[in-house]
């Protein structure tokens, strides 16, 4: 596959935007904010970053992607639907008893997916743990993941945090989806964590503040995060909850909530607009 | 071999002895690498051990990492903490997953001793046996757990293992006809009245309730359940079946351990009187190992009774 860049990639995340928001209104189930605020994030490692083969999601010397914020598994199915890892039809089937898709990522059953996750705070160890895995046998690939700000109120993530950087894992890039809500409210109220990348850089990560919808912003920390040596790299990109619904952007109460029919055809009408801007430009 | 040592001593010796030979064999720990023996290991490969400092959710979630990339971690800590206090990490990240991960668990049951109630995990057992796919298993000497620790190794998936602070008599190396093989349990000694099905340290216990036993004329059966999960049913239901009582022994809560899996097994399949001996529904306190599992009745003597009573209700 070609890298895609730009607009390309602004048209594909809106696609994926678009499949993952249509997969919960069937599910009438899912979490439509956080999987709109990283779908960005999502499509630049998928579709310029990583490397990685469709056909053959086990190779040994693919990137590793971890989920850690599992829940926007929605936005990641329809990323690796996109990408040609199963059918795009499948993600009609999120969530219903008898698919491969369920409600948080499972390595087990679905290709592409490099960790069970959905228990926040848990997924940045195992993508350490990887990454600690290729410096020990001397492989040359990368391991990504993607936290919630959110999720970084569990005491785990500090702890992975510490470890990475003991260990150096200049092999291991980290975002952080700052979207500022969390189920209860704004993580300012409920657990303030900011300033959350002096905190990160306090642990001996190395940081890089970006907005998380802007694609050349995005390449280019990843681009730095792959120059960086002797440390891991923490992206933490602003985004917004619910990206380009209208009436979900910044609404803490579209965490986990389905939108019914007529909500998602308002969804629907709104990222086909962006789609088609986008398109004629 | 003869003599005694701690099965957390054996652990920390066959770590060392079967690293060359499998090389994807990598240790965690979580500073406590002196009391869970994996200090030996450290020492002679450096490059294989990872200190995770004093934080045992994320050493398991590490560990499934490095499972996930093709390497075989053993995450050790004590029962406590890598069962208790990493128990949702051990389900989600290692469990559900089904990754190749080796939960350690030293210092289970009481007889850590001195340290008392918040060191001294009597729930690993059956917290661990909670978990969809993972093998429990729990060596009764330090030759049971040299040959654990290569079969877990040749064994691909999630598994618990635990080991005992106390030495302990090397008795199964000159046992005629012992084998090991996970999910299997020894027969240690034969007997038709009773039988004494017991994991770990208990099952020394069981051989010398036995000679008690013995000497008033009750013969009872000792087998040997180094793996809690997958339980070996023919071997329990045969006891059940010929000895027509069992009596089950564990340095753990008699909630949900060996216990209730017997318990669980046996009222279904063949139901005969099953007493569990082990911990009672209480937390543990400090004193030596052995002023400890006197002070909660895990001695000969008490097992012994608890199969008189076994025998007893038989014959209701």
């Amino acid at each position: 596959m070609e890298k895609l860049y730009g607009k390309d990639l602004a048209i594909m995340a809106n696609r994926a935007r678009l499949l993952a928001v249509d997969a919960i209104h069937r599910a009438s189930s899912g979490h439509p904010g956080g999987s709109l605020s990283c779908a960005d994030a999502l499509t630049a490692l998928y579709f310029n970053e990583m490397n990685v083969d469709p056909t053959n999601p086990g190779w040994d010397a693919r990137d590793r992607f971890v989920l850690s914020k599992g829940h926007c598994a929605p936005a990641l199915y329809a990323v690796l639907a996109l990408r040609g890892y199963f059918p795009v039809e499948d993600l009609q089937q999120l969530r219903s008893i008898h698919a491969h898709l369920s409600g948080h990522p499972d390595m087990r059953h679905v290709p592409g997916v490099d960790m069970s996750t959905g228990s926040l705070g848990q997924g940045l160890s195992a993508a350490v743990g990887m990454a600690l895995a290729a410096k020990h046998q001397g492989k040359t690939f990368r391991t990504y993941a993607v936290l919630g700000d959110g999720e970084i109120e569990e005491g785990q993530i500090w702890e992975a945090f510490m470890a990475a950087a003991k260990w150096k894992l200049d092999n291991l890039c980290a975002f952080i989806d700052v979207n500022g809500l969390q189920i209860d409210g704004a993580t300012a109220d409920v657990m303030p964590s900011e300033p959350i990348d002096r905190k990160v850089e306090a642990f001996n990560w190395h940081v890089i503040k970006i907005d998380g919808h802007d694609f050349a912003q995005i390449l280019s920390a990843l681009a730095e995060a792959r120059q960086t040596k002797g440390q891991p790299t923490a992206i933490v990109m602003k985004t917004v909850k619910g990206k380009g619904v209208s009436f979900m952007e910044n609404q803490a109460g579209w965490h986990g909530k389905a939108p019914n029919d007529e909500q998602f055809a308002q969804a629907k009408a709104d990222l086909e607009a962006q789609i088609k801007k986008l398109e004629e430009n | 071999m003869a003599g005694k040592i701690a099965t957390r001593g054996a652990f920390g010796k066959a770590l060392v002895n079967l690293a060359e030979k499998y090389p994807e064999l990598v240790v965690l720990d979580a500073d406590l690498a002196q009391a869970t023996q994996t200090k030996d290991f450290a020492a002679a490969y450096p490059e294989r051990f990872f200190d995770c400092g004093i934080a045992e959710s994320n050493m398991v979630g590490i560990a499934a990492g490095l499972a996930a990339a093709g390497l075989k971690p053993f995450a050790c800590s004590f029962a406590m903490f890598s069962a208790g206090r990493a128990y949702e990490q051990v389900r989600n990240s290692v469990g559900y997953p089904h990754l190749n991960v080796k939960i350690v668990g030293s210092h289970g049951g009481i007889s850590v001793g001195e340290d008392g109630a918040t060191h001294q995990c009597t729930e690993d057992l059956a917290l661990m046996r909670q978990i969809p796919g993972m093998l429990v298993v729990n060596p009764c000497d330090g030759n049971e757990m040299r040959l654990a620790v290569e079969a877990l190794l040749n064994y691909n998936g999630p598994a618990y293992l635990r080991l005992s602070r106390p030495a302990t008599e090397i008795f199964t190396d000159e046992l005629p006809g012992y084998r090991f093989e996970l999910g299997k349990g020894a027969l240690i000694a034969g007997g038709d009245d009773v039988t004494i099905a017991a994991t770990g340290m208990m099952v020394s216990m069981a051989r010398a309730a036995r000679e008690i036993l013995a000497a008033e004329g009750i013969s009872a059966r000792v087998l040997d359940i180094h793996t809690i999960k997958p339980l070996d049913e023919d071997l329990i239901l045969n006891a059940a079946f010929e000895t027509g009582a069992i009596v089950t022994s564990e340095e753990a809560s008699v909630l949900g351990g060996l216990g209730g899996a017997v318990v669980e097994l046996v009222s279904a399949k063949c139901p005969v009187p099953v007493i569990r001996h082990g911990v009672e529904d209480t937390f543990g306190r400090s004193g030596t190992a052995n002023a400890v599992l006197e002070y909660y009745g895990l001695t000969p003597e008490m097992l012994a009774a608890k199969c008189r009573e076994a025998v007893h209700l038989k014959k209701q």
